[in-house]
């Protein structure tokens, strides 16, 4: 079991609800995905209110747990706002924090997230902090009060995959008892897979779902690549070398002339 | 009195925050409201007078990554 917070988690991949085709398709991608925890956000309406509470009403009878987000936060004050607001509309002292700090990679600017998170923390909040693969700044954030990090491993919605796997397994080194989930850049099955043998604890995904031809089958084979390489993972890999082994034994071979 | 309301500027007679929400018919326990840059709780809204120019901010749950 995945433990966050405290919160003991079967499933090992968190999907996000943006960008569906329907709401329809969005609740049959969660039902096949197996999660166990969405990702929400908070916006403006026009509708009295009436659109954000059936979308909630859809969320609340899927039975799975709300992690909201501060996505599209540019500052410490705003995001902490929206994290206290989400508070009082969700109910749960979880917040995945965003703290966007470039427009065009969505990278996030992390000398505001580990302010913002310092704050939230101290206000009783469990932070999921939205950070890059920087170990210094992974340090600054669990000094702040973050018991789990999401790195990202490609910019948000691009689908590439994890760019820097060095950076990610320096990561896993360095912090080999705190929860890591890989949040954002995962394209297709393999990528998710490529992480979790990395030994990375899960996977934070929406695009790669949302965006497919088939999201639910799409949710459905992230499942599979996770819990692959999470077994993988613990089953303990071979190291790649350069001369070739021969895997069936050479005693015990005829010779002819 | 003049208010910016979801960045939108609005004239209104209500003179409380859940006055204001009735107004522009707002319902449900989902919503989250903030004046001026402060949450402002869902027991106290009732209490929570509005001055002119204060901006507003009410937000509902929406899909999300």
């Amino acid at each position: 079991m995945l433990d966050l917070y405290g919160s003991q988690i079967g499933s090992r991949l968190l999907l996000g609800t943006a960008r569906y085709p329907s709401p329809v398709v969005l609740a049959e991608a969660v039902k096949r995905s197996g999660t166990e925890i969405v990702t929400v956000s908070l916006r403006r309406e026009t509708a009295g209110g009436r659109n954000g509470g059936a979308f909630f009403d859809m969320i609340r009878a899927l039975g799975v747990r709300v992690l909201p987000n501060t996505a599209g936060c540019h500052g410490v004050s705003e995001a902490v706002l929206t994290a206290k607001m989400a508070r009082e509309v969700f109910q749960t002292n979880w917040i995945k924090l965003e703290v966007i700090g470039n427009h065009d990679t969505l990278q996030p600017d992390v000398f505001a997230l580990v302010e913002a998170t310092r704050i939230l923390a101290g206000d009783g909040f469990e932070v999921f902090p939205y950070t890059t693969d920087d170990l210094v700044v992974a340090e600054r954030l669990l000094e702040a009060g973050c018991k789990v990090l999401m790195p990202w491993c490609a910019p948000i919605g691009t689908a590439a995959g994890p760019l820097n796997l060095s950076a990610l397994r320096s990561m896993r080194a360095h912090f080999p008892e705190v929860p890591l989930i890989v949040d954002a850049g995962i394209g297709r099955p393999s990528h998710a897979m490529t992480v979790m043998e990395l030994g990375f604890d899960a996977v934070l995904l929406n695009t790669a779902v949302a965006g497919a031809g088939d999201p639910a089958g799409m949710a459905e084979a992230f499942a599979k690549a996770i819990e692959a390489g999470r077994q993988a993972f613990g089953a303990g890999m071979l190291e790649p070398r350069d001369m070739a082994v021969p895997s069936t034994p050479v005693i015990g071979k005829a010779v002819f002339a | 009195m003049r208010l910016i309301i979801n960045g939108e500027p609005e004239t209104t007679a209500a003179t409380t925050l859940s006055q204001l929400l009735a107004a522009l018919d707002y319902e449900g326990e989902w919503l989250a409201t903030a004046v001026n840059g402060e949450l402002i709780h869902r027991e106290d809204r009732d209490d929570h007078l509005l001055n002119d120019n204060d901006r507003i901010e009410i937000l509902t749950p929406m899909q999300g990554g």
